[in-house]
Formats: C-alpha cells, sequence, structure tokens
C-alpha cells in the first residue's frame, strides 16, 4: 500500500494532492523510518564494522566498534530512565536532559529574536543606503570568521562589567548575545537579498505611482522577501543553537545542554551511554528550533508563492 | 478550512514563542544570585578553573556552612568549564579572586598579568601518568618513542619537566591531547595517559574491563606521580589582584577574611569528607556519590597534612616550581617562562595572619592528625 503511494509521489503540487492529514502523517512515517533507518545502521555497523575502525592516515574514518565508543541503541535508551546517580534526589536522566535542553532553547530563542532584529535592521539600512551597503557587507561577512573561542571571553568580560540601575547583566545574556551574533548573519544577508529581489518593472511601476521608499518596502519589498526570509530564519534558528550550546561550554554557563555535554563526556569511561543522553538532546533541540520556525513559515504562506516546495 | 489551518499553526507558534520567552525569563530569575540576604556583605567574587566538583570542595564548603557570610562576605563563586582563564579573568578585573595552578599562571605573569600568590592551597601536585602494567612504561625515562596523552592548556608542563629532568625534549615523544575522559587510553591510542590523582584515576577504576566484565583494579595500571619527580609543580593556589593588593586597604581586610573562611572550609572537608562531596554534589558537580566522594578524599590528601598551615607558600617547593617551568620546553620548542618570575609573584602576608588569627581561635592549621578516608568507587562512579 505504501509502494503505491510513493509510486505516485513525483505529480506533486496538483490540486489532487493528498488530503493535508494524510500528507502529515506520511511525512512523519518518513521521519520515523529515518530515525529507524539511522538506528539499524548504527547496530549493523557495530555489529559487522571493524573492532577497531577504520584510519586512513591519521585520521580516524569510521569509529571502533567497542561498547566505550559506540554503546547499543537499547543501552543508551535505557539510560535515558534510569536516574542520573545513584544520589540521593538524583532525576531521571532524560528529565534532566530535557530541563538543560529547554534552558539552553530558552536562551537560543532570545538570541534568536535579537540576532533576527539585528539582521533585518542591518538589511533595511543596506537596502535604503547603497554606501551602506558597501560599508558594511565586508565587515558582516568577517564577523563570522571571529572564532568563538577568542570571542566568548570578551562578551563574558565586558557583559560581567554592565550594570545600569537594578539592571545587571546576568551570565545566561552572554550565552544569547552569543548566540544572536551567529543567527543575525544569515538574516543580514538573506533580507539584503530578498529586499534587493523585486524585478525592475515593477519597482518602476511603484516609482511612476510617487510611492515613498518606506511603501515601496511594504508593499513590495517585504512581501518579495519572504521567500528568502525564511531559509535565512531557519538558519538563524540552527545558528542560534550551535552559538548557544558552543557558547555555555565556552563561558562555563551552569545548567544548559552544552554544559552537560562536558560534564558527561567526562564521565564517558565508565558510563558510555550517559554521554550520549544530552548529544541526543541537543539534537532534539535543533530539530524543536527548526520546526518553529517552519510553522512561523506556514503562516507567511501566500507570499511564498515563488519558492521551490522545499 | 484553508483559514482555519492557518489560525491554528498561528496559535501553535504563537504557543512555541511565548514558551521560549518565558523560559528565558525563568533563566533570569533562576540565575540570580541570592544577593540580599546579608546587609553589609562585602561582595567578592571567585573563579574557579573547572566545573564544580570536589576538587573546589573547600570553597563551597565555607559557602554552605555560611564561613563566608561569618566573615561579612557575600561570595559568588563562578565554575568555568570553557574558555575562562582563571587568571585572566582576574587581570581583566572580571573577578577579585581566582584559583589556578602555578606553573599556568607564571605564563600568564610573564606575558603581563599582574597577579599574585596569596595561599597555596594544595601543597602537593596531584598529576599522574597512568600506563598499563602490563606495558612497558615505569618511568618518565621509558616515555621515549611513546605516545603520551596531555590535556594541553598549559596542562602538560610537568610532563615536558620531567622529561627534561631524563634528558629527553619533547621531540622524542608524540604528544596526544587528551579527551575529558580516559577512552583513548582504554582504547589504546595513548600508551600513558595523564590523570589526576582525584579525577581522571578515578575514571579507570569506575570503568568495566570488556575482558573480564568487571570493574578495572589498581593492580591493571602503572602510576608515575609526578610529585615523585623534579617536574612536580604547585597546583591550586588562590590568586589575588597584585595592584589592589598594594593600594587597597579594604582588600587588603577582605583578603584575610576570605582566606580565613576557606581555611574553616578546607577543614570541614578534611573532617566531613561525605558532607563536603553532598556539598559539591548540591552545588551542581554531575559526578555521581563515590567518585565525588573519592574527589574530595584524594582532594583532601594533596592539602594535608600542612606543616607550615595551610595555604602557607613554601618557597623551596615555589623555587622548584619556578625551576621546572624553566626547564620545560613544548613539542612545538616554547617554553612556559624564560625569566625568573617578580618577586610580586607571591606573597605569604596575608596567609600568615589568617593562619596566626585561626589558630589563635584554636583551628587546626596544620592538619597533624588528619587521616584519609577510604573509598570504594562504584561502576560511572556511581
Amino acid at each position: 500500500m505504501q509502494a503505491a503511494t510513493v509510486a505516485r509521489a513525483p505529480s506533486r503540487r496538483t490540486r489532487t494532492a493528498p488530503p493535508a492529514s494524510r500528507a502529515r502523517a506520511r511525512a512523519w512515517g518518513f521521519g520515523a523510518l529515518g530515525l529507524a533507518a539511522l538506528a539499524a545502521l548504527w547496530e549493523l555497523y557495530k555489529l559487522l564494522g571493524p573492532a577497531d575502525g577504520l584510519v586512513i592516515g591519521e585520521v580516524r574514518v569510521l569509529p571502533r566498534t567497542s561498547d566505550l565508543a559506540m554503546p547499543h541503541i537499547w543501552e543508551t535508551a535505557g539510560r535515558l530512565f534510569e536516574p542520573v546517580t545513584r544520589a540521593e534526589g538524583a532525576r531521571v536522566l532524560w528529565l534532566e536532559v530535557a530541563i538543560a535542553a529547554s534552558l539552553t532553547l530558552g536562551i537560543a530563542a532570545a538570541g534568536w529574536i535579537v540576532g533576527v532584529t539585528v539582521g533585518l535592521l542591518l538589511a533595511l539600512v543596506m537596502q535604503r543606503w547603497r554606501l551602506a551597503e558597501s560599508a558594511a557587507l565586508p565587515w558582516i561577512i568577517l564577523s563570522q570568521t571571529v572564532p568563538l573561542i577568542a570571542f566568548a571571553p570578551v562578551v563574558k568580560s565586558w557583559g560581567s562589567r554592565i550594570e545600569i540601575g537594578a539592571f545587571e547583566w546576568q551570565d545566561w545574556m552572554s550565552v544569547a548575545v552569543i548566540a544572536s551574533y551567529l543567527a543575525f548573519f544569515p538574516v543580514a544577508v538573506g533580507a539584503l537579498k530578498g529586499f534587493q529581489s523585486p524585478d525592475r518593472l515593477h519597482l518602476e511601476l511603484m516609482r511612476s505611482y510617487s510611492v515613498g521608499w518606506w511603501q515601496t518596502m511594504r508593499y513590495l519589498r517585504i512581501p518579495a522577501a519572504v521567500p528568502y526570509l525564511l531559509p535565512a530564519l531557519r538558519l538563524a534558528a540552527a545558528n542560534a543553537v550551535v552559538g548557544a550550546v558552543v557558547a555555555e561550554v565556552s563561558t562555563g554557563l551552569q545548567g544548559g545542554i552544552g554544559r552537560l555535554v562536558i560534564q558527561y563526556a567526562g564521565q564517558a569511561s565508565g558510563d558510555p551511554a550517559k554521554a550520549w543522553a544530552p548529544i541526543l538532546g541537543a539534537i532534539a533541540l535543533g530539530l524543536i528550533a527548526a520546526g518553529s520556525v517552519a510553522l512561523m513559515g506556514a503562516l507567511a504562506r501566500n507570499y511564498r508563492r515563488t519558492e521551490d516546495a522545499s | 478550512m484553508m483559514n482555519n489551518r492557518h489560525r491554528r499553526l498561528a496559535t501553535f507558534s504563537a504557543l512555541g514563542l511565548s514558551a521560549a520567552l518565558v523560559l528565558t525569563a525563568c533563566a533570569t530569575t533562576e540565575e540570580a544570585p541570592e544577593a540580599d540576604s546579608g546587609e553589609e556583605l562585602t561582595p567578592v567574587t571567585l573563579q574557579l578553573q573547572w566545573l564544580p566538583q570536589g576538587q573546589f570542595a573547600g570553597y563551597f564548603a565555607a559557602q554552605e556552612q555560611g564561613y563566608f557570610e561569618e566573615a561579612g562576605l557575600d561570595v559568588e563563586i563562578i565554575p568555568s568549564g570553557g574558555d575562562i582563564v582563571p587568571q585572566d579573568a582576574l587581570a581583566n578585573g572580571d573577578v577579585d579572586y581566582a584559583i589556578a595552578w602555578v606553573p599556568k599562571v607564571l605564563g600568564s605573569i610573564e606575558a603581563g598579568a599582574n597577579v599574585t600568590n596569596i595561599a597555596q592551597i594544595f601543597q602537593r601536585s596531584g598529576t599522574l601518568q597512568v600506563a598499563w602494567a602490563d606495558g612497558d612504561i615505569s618511568s618518565v625515562a621509558d616515555f621515549e618513542g611513546k605516545k603520551i596523552g596531555s590535556w594541553g592548556f598549559g596542562n602538560e608542563w610537568e610532563i615536558f619537566a620531567a622529561m627534561a629532568e631524563e634528558g629527553l625534549d619533547a621531540s622524542t615523544v608524540e604528544i596526544i591531547t587528551q579527551d575529558f575522559n580516559m577512552n583513548a587510553f582504554l582504547a589504546g591510542d595513548i600508551d600513558a595517559a595523564q590523570a589526576m590523582t582525584y579525577n581522571e584515576y578515578a575514571q579507570l577504576l569506575e570503568a568495566v574491563d570488556p575482558e573480564t566484565g568487571e570493574l578495572y583494579t589498581a593492580d591493571d595500571f602503572t602510576v608515575i606521580s609526578y610529585e615523585d619527580t623534579v617536574g612536580a609543580m604547585l597546583q591550586d593556589a588562590i590568586w589575588a589582584d597584585t595592584e589592589r593588593l598594594e593600594s587597597d586597604a579594604d582588600y587588603q581586610e577582605t583578603t584575610v577574611a576570605f582566606l580565613k573562611a576557606v581555611i574553616k572550609g578546607w577543614i570541614f572537608a578534611a573532617e566531613s569528607p561525605e558532607e563536603a562531596a553532598q556539598i559539591t554534589i548540591d552545588a551542581g558537580s554531575g559526578w555521581g556519590p563515590s567518585h565525588e566522594l573519592w574527589m574530595v578524599n584524594e582532594t583532601n590528601k594533596l592539602i594535608w597534612p600542612a606543616p607550615n598551615g595551610i595555604g602557607y607558600i613554601d618557597e623551596a617547593a615555589f623555587d622548584a616550581t619556578v625551576a621546572a617551568a624553566l626547564s620545560a620546553v613544548n613539542e612545538s620548542g616554547a617554553s612556559l617562562i624564560t625569566e625568573e618570575p617578580p618577586a610580586s609573584a607571591w606573597t605569604n602576608e596575608y596567609i600568615e595572619q589568617a593562619l596566626a588569627e585561626l589558630e589563635a581561635e584554636g583551628f587546626d592549621i596544620t592538619g597533624d592528625s588528619f587521616t584519609p578516608i577510604e573509598v570504594e568507587l562504584l561502576e560511572g562512579g556511581n
């Protein structure tokens, strides 16, 4: 039955497409199938792969198959439902990971909002003034080459000096700033490209109506930018999550998923399965972040006609 | 129908967004320091060099047992765990005091950091190099041609100093950067792995030997202790801002009060290791109880007994560390330091004052009667 549906798949985007609920069920089905395939691949490699992995030259191409390097899927899964440690009041591992992941998600969301705002403002300014584009764009691109390892301590150090009235800089804000630093880039570049995307014909029409810059922006450029913006926002979400996780490690913030990755990595010799739990949490985090943006994209459906189905 | 779906999606997105916002809001309140508990407490920040763990039990004990508060201090203990270098944070003025190893800070001082060692908490080096018992490494001299593990980032200098004494330079071995765990050693990628008595060595004893299905034992390993070599260097010390020590009378006073509270914390950790271990777990250490207790116990061994009093800087030991640091050359031919550090690199002025006051109050500052406990490690440190 599945096979028949799959065979019909190429005729996408026609009016006779299956109802939304079935399409969604199918998407979930494929998603689950992908996960199962990944798990099967893991176990298959563990069973059949070379015990010592594969090293070409100095570079390890394939991992070892030992329980230390690759614990069984069911061990990792089972570990999730055991307490973090034997200590009294220790949480179940999955809950600990979920709590840490939600803290990181919150920080990444804050970073994303700041990054998107800054990125949009930069794109607006660059669209408005040619000079600004020539002046700022190279720096925007250059900004992404600064290694986080150099950047993080500086942000933390400056942040710790900020104290305005009752407002005191919190450590998580440093992490959010770093997340926003990674998130603003695709938005700035994507939005600029989008704002510049309308046809000359349409722009001249606007001019013939003697419509001002702001109205042209509102009725022509912003709607035209949507197909460019959505991928940029999704990239920004992924960047914000990566930035938040790495910055947590870098600045030593407690309570987030980045911290758990480091902490449990230290325990991987005696408890190999535990080290994978925060990694799974980080993956889930990325999916949730990208998924939230996809939901937003669905809202802007009317403006996505020119976009290819993705 | 389309409209309906859109509205549902809008609700979902709004929910997601508000959830995110709520979470950030939660983060704000959670991270807020508990500042307004005391009336006239002096705010103090202490930068650790790693995550909260038994290695820092004394500081957390001083916090939890209220010794800091009794001393009129409101101390915030700041963990590291990444790119925050304690002595840099101190030199930048981000924190008031920092915990760091002496050799690493000597390098920073030569690079311009203006900091002073005010208390040498660890009297002994806790660094080991661990090899397999059935292998052919039993001393530093055997390192030649072997794959030697190290964490890098300034943790490697004892290895190079000990090798220099044996006439070996870094080019005669292959230095392999170690991870946060001992997997590379267990898998055979490293012939001799760097390990702290209080942490990584325990990780080995908590790991299952796939051949027997039981935990590894001490008999499976050959342990080289740098404390027994001339490469030994002083480790956890408390560092203060040199300029403020010279010019700021309040800071001098705070320093003595701070040291007194810290010493009381370490005395507590020596007398009640179980409670101290629990305190560090509560402070956010993710280790299991047996590993944490092992860590506190081994850390105590590096501190006690302290014949001159805990924290007192033994000039001979400091000079030996400087000499070892001068002799060490790493794999890229660089030296840790090229000249003797300035006299401002250490002072016993404040620790002497703190020790004298504590002794007068009847505290045991030398730990003559200190006896470590026996800790049984369980699988995974649980």
